[in-house]
């Protein structure tokens, strides 16, 4: 028994002195840093002791941000707001998006948090359906109500856009000469057949702006018509990426030539010194990243004072910085930007040529993801197979007037772009109750009750996968034509 | 009575901290397979699954990646464990310490790295088509997958391949060899089936993680195997498909049954050993042209298998690399991030000792309690252990939150989930498999008799422990430490859920913010190496202390 004990307190032991071994780390190398930290903290307690005896308000004390933006962003914007209000604790948690919505629903029921801070907007709304988001309508003046067509806030007032961004195409230079390849202007540019396996995207269920950009293109050429372009693009496609950031890092390593990217994607890339060049097309909606309270916030009033800052001229110039690269909000920043900086403001050719309905974009959410998903993302091999064929038919068809071929030709290219669904069904709200997460009522599936989106989606790759399939036996028939 | 009672606590404290910190959260992620659309208990879901033609292909396509990539990596691992302990080999232990870096590919970084070298616009393709006018698309689709898996994970079956053979007796060898056995029978009736524990663990634990592994196929973008498929849907914005959870529950359940059959396939044989003899094999010399090919063998895998890390150098010293054999240009800077940030470092350091140390623990235990004990369900302590291993990060990190935010410190009120050790705890169940198998093949190979004879000499099982087990087992146990340690380095998938504060977070979590900028790439990758450096650091030290232990028991023998 005795042996047990020792064994068991030289184990406790080594745990403390590991823990003290942490502590002894501190001690060493951040001794000086950490008690002025201290002792500032010490004196905010006695000071906001004192104010709050007073019942004054003052701006002190912590502020907790989870944000999905990367440390060249979210660190200036952390140094700069704490240049101007010292007594403010900035502690910056950086999560991806989605991994940043799952923290703040789990950790709802005993929140620690203060403010989100992430680009998609989408992430935004899923928050405030789920009550997570506090409403606070920022004071700064001289921001407008729309960047392009897209409003800058939430209309109902839950979250604050404070940049804006829009897609584009992004290339690699090297790639592009080693290749021989032009840099595309337009979506449908990257549809033509010399960029068969040299460009990439990512998927939109895994990025909310990619995701508005497949949107974009739907609503800007129409349901059937949009996913046909879609398709014959992706159809050349080199990978869908998981990560937003898979497509420029996989254009700045030369790894693909072409990538579909958010612009700050681009630009900083450019702004780093990769080879590279961005452009936007004309298609493209401009959308604004966002920032929220979140509900219960322990320190409301200071995520409030951060949020103004974000508006605020020297917030706003913080976004042109080489790494950063993200377009103002406030349209008299742009004064200060380098020469060739997008304006949207200015500029009305970006951003505008879409009507942008958020109402209908939400409706059919994450149907659209999972159309995307089952048509490219999961088969993008056959989906490549298939354009390969009609690619070979095409070429030998050349400028020969060859009825039958061509007829066959076309037959397999509408069997590429037919979609197992209609647009009246895309836009069901009953059905896309299917694809929504919370149905705590059985009520709320009447019409489709009982059916599941795992029995949706396989029948969907069904009528895919037999359709590209079908479509190569057409495209091999017109070159047994020729 | 004393023995069975501190064995019986000692199971109950095991079982108990398996169940808070593995089975419960898991618990919490997982049972929402099995609910309907109105919350009502279904099966189906797993229906759906076995109905959905994707969802097949995916489950071939994993099973079939896993099983080429132990193919594979036994390729690279055999002839290094082999010639290094069989033959009196020039820096061996520099071989086998290097042989061991690949476990440790750095987050994202390490993909990066591995594309801009093997990547069909990479390095070496460039060159390739440059000279020669072809490309080998090492990176594309399964084949890509499996040639990733297989170097990143070859070192498992190394490790405990090398422990193995330094734990056959070499008594065992020579009477076999004053028998008149030598040459391929020597090989094949004595050392193949001696080694056998260690390759099947090693074998085994290649099968599982190739099988879970999320990172490499999403990054190579081959979506359709498993695990990809179970995190595509799980992480999604603003959707919760049951298929996701039901795909991770499959997952355990296959890695489950392959611990089971690697079980099987070493059932019924009695591989341990009377005499402790160690000092593992005797080393012979090679013949001069021997000698040559070996070394040749070994450089050309070494190269191999170390070229991710080649890479990484090369990007964290290099100024911009894209499309080109080699960076533009050369800089220190992204190092000086690093410095200015060392915090992480520390952190990394701290938790991941920490949770070693709390892995051979239990895996020391765990392993006596199965093979030494007849306590009921001790079987059952050993699968909910390896289960870790099939458990995707991500939904333990989603587990954790669920179970352990809404209990708070008593000291200052923050939740518990937010709490620095909790990071250290996750750490310590997702890399328990690696210490556990690694103590069961040591022990294994320890005859019971030994342990029998103390105890009829009236020695307590503290000090058979102490005196007779540890002291035998230090290779395994030294080996499973490094093993946890190092793998939890690089371990991101779980931490990222968790770190609350930047200042608590650890390294792999620095790269990840880094990389996900153009600019980060250099300071990724500067992180990323000194991560592997201090791990290389670790690991050369301990093979200098196991070789020191075999030295000092007087086993340099030379024949």
């Amino acid at each position: 028994m005795i042996d047990f004990y020792r064994i068991l307190s030289q184990f406790f032991f080594y745990l403390t002195k590991l823990t003290c071994f942490r502590f002894d780390f501190l001690t060493k190398y951040k001794l000086k840093k950490l008690m002025r930290k201290k002792m500032k903290k010490i004196l905010i307690l006695f000071i906001s002791f004192f104010m709050f005896a007073s019942s004054a308000v003052a701006n002190s004390g912590n502020l907790v941000i989870v944000t999905s933006f990367p440390k060249d962003l979210s660190g200036k914007f952390k140094a700069a707001f704490e240049t101007k209000y010292p007594n403010i604790t900035v502690e910056v948690v950086g999560k991806k998006t989605t991994a940043g919505i799952k923290y703040i629903q789990e950790t709802s029921s005993n929140n620690g948090t203060d403010l989100f801070w992430a680009s998609a907007p989408d992430a935004f709304e899923v928050l405030k359906g789920d009550n997570l988001l506090a409403k606070y309508t920022s004071q700064v003046k001289g921001i407008p109500k729309l960047v392009g067509s897209y409003p800058i806030n939430d209309p109902e007032g839950f979250y604050t856009g404070f940049a804006a961004a829009g897609y584009g195409m992004m290339w690699n230079t090297r790639y592009l000469k080693a290749n021989n390849l032009p840099a595309p202007k337009e979506w449908i540019d990257m549809a033509d057949s010399i960029y068969f396996g040299h460009t990439g995207m990512s998927a939109p269920s895994r990025s909310g702006t990619t995701h508005l950009t497949v949107e974009t293109l739907l609503q800007g050429d129409g349901f059937n018509e949009g996913w046909g372009k879609m398709k014959s693009i992706a159809a050349n496609f080199k990978t869908v990426t998981a990560r937003s950031f898979g497509v420029p890092d996989g254009v700045n390593s030369g790894d693909f030539g072409v990538g579909i990217v958010i612009d700050f994607f681009g630009l900083s890339s450019i702004g780093s010194g990769f080879p590279v060049g961005f452009v936007y097309p004309t298609v493209t909606t401009l959308v604004p990243a966002n920032i929220g309270v979140i509900t219960n916030a322990p320190n409301e009033k200071n995520a409030q004072l951060f949020i103004d800052f974000l508006l605020t001229p020297e917030g706003q110039e913080i976004l042109l910085d080489p790494k950063i690269r993200r377009l103002p909000v406030n349209p008299e920043t742009y004064a200060k930007a380098p020469k060739d900086f997008p304006n949207p403001f200015k500029d009305s050719s970006i951003g505008a040529a879409v009507k942008f309905d958020v109402q209908l974009s939400k409706g059919r959410y994450n149907l659209v993801n999972s159309l995307f998903d089952v048509m490219i993302t999961y088969r993008l091999d056959d989906l490549r197979a298939a354009m390969s064929a009609i690619y070979k038919a095409e070429e030998k068809l050349g400028n020969k007037n060859n009825a039958k071929a061509k007829k066959l030709i076309a037959e397999a290219k509408a069997l590429v772009a037919a979609l197992p669904i209609t647009e009246a069904k895309a836009n069901d709200a009953e059905f896309n109750k299917i694809f929504k997460k919370k149905r705590k009522k059985a009520k709320d599936i009447e019409k489709y009750a009982g059916t599941r989106q795992a029995e949706v989606e396989a029948e969907w790759d069904k009528f895919v996968i037999g359709n590209y399939s079908k479509a190569i036996k057409k495209a091999e028939e017109a070159i047994k034509e020729l | 009575m004393f023995k069975n009672f501190f064995l019986k606590s000692t199971a109950l404290f095991i079982a108990l901290f398996l169940l808070i910190f593995l089975a419960v959260p898991i618990f919490q992620v997982f049972y929402v397979s099995f609910l309907d659309q109105n919350g009502h208990f279904t099966l189906l879901n797993f229906y759906d699954f076995f109905q959905n033609a994707l969802f097949i292909e995916s489950f071939y396509n994993s099973f079939y990646v896993a099983s080429m990539s132990v193919v594979l990596a036994s390729v690279f691992a055999l002839p290094l464990a082999y010639f290094t302990s069989r033959f009196n080999f020039r820096g061996s232990v520099i071989i086998q310490s290097l042989g061991f870096i690949p476990l440790i590919m750095p987050p994202f970084v390490g993909a990066v790295a591995m594309k801009l070298l093997f990547g069909s616009n990479g390095s070496i393709n460039l060159i390739l088509n440059d000279w020669f006018g072809f490309k080998i698309p090492f990176m594309e689709g399964l084949n890509g997958v499996i040639f990733v898996e297989s170097i990143h994970y070859f070192p498992f079956i190394l490790i405990n391949l090398i422990t193995s053979l330094n734990n056959i007796d070499r008594t065992m060898e020579e009477s076999a060899q004053s028998l008149g056995s030598k040459g391929f029978g020597l090989f094949r009736r004595i050392v193949l089936p001696l080694s056998m524990p260690g390759y099947v663990a090693g074998a085994s634990l290649v099968f599982l993680k190739v099988f879970d592994d999320l990172g490499t196929p999403l990054l190579l973008d081959v979506n359709n195997m498993l695990a990809p498929q179970a995190y595509l849907r799980i992480s999604s914005i603003g959707i919760n498909d049951p298929m996701g959870y039901v795909i991770g529950v499959i997952l355990v359940l296959t890695s489950i049954a392959a611990v089971y059959v690697a079980k099987l396939a070493l059932g019924g044989k009695d591989y341990s050993m009377l005499q402790k003899g160690g000092g593992g094999m005797i080393k012979r010399d090679f013949l001069p042209y021997q000698k040559y090919l070996a070394y040749f063998v070994v450089f050309v895998i070494l190269f191999l298998v170390l070229s991710p890390h080649i890479a990484l150098t090369l990007l964290s010293f290099g100024t911009i690399w894209s499309f080109s054999v080699i960076p533009d240009a050369f800089t220190v800077q992204h190092y000086k991030a690093v410095f200015e940030n060392s915090v992480f470092i520390k952190n990394t350091m701290l938790y991941c000792s920490i949770a070693a140390f709390i892995d051979v623990v239990l895996a020391f235990f765990i392993s006596y309690i199965v093979l030494r004990t007849k306590i009921i369900g001790r079987q059952l302590l050993d699968y909910i252990a390896m289960s870790a291993l099939a458990i995707p990060g991500l939904v333990l990190g989603i587990g954790y939150l669920r179970t352990f935010y809404s209990i708070n410190l008593p000291w200052d009120n923050t939740p518990l989930a937010s709490w620095w050790f909790m990071i250290v705890i996750i750490l310590a169940v997702r890399r328990l498999p690696y210490a556990l198998r690694a103590c069961n093949a040591v022990l294994m190979q320890i005859s019971k008799y030994l342990e029998e004879s103390a105890e009829s000499l009236g020695a307590q099982k503290i000090s058979i422990f102490r005196k007779i087990l540890i002291p035998l087992m230090t290779g395994g146990l030294l080996a499973g430490f490094i093993t946890s340690f190092s793998t939890a380095t690089v371990e991101l998938s779980a931490t990222i859920m968790l770190v609350s504060t930047e200042s608590e977070a650890p390294l792999a979590y620095a790269i990840y913010s880094y990389m996900q900028t153009a600019a980060g790439r250099g300071p990724g990758a500067a992180f990323g190496l000194i991560g592997v450096l201090i791990v290389a650091i670790g690991t050369y030290l301990s093979q200098l202390i196991i070789e020191k232990k075999y030295k000092q028991r007087g086993m340099e023998a030379k024949v």
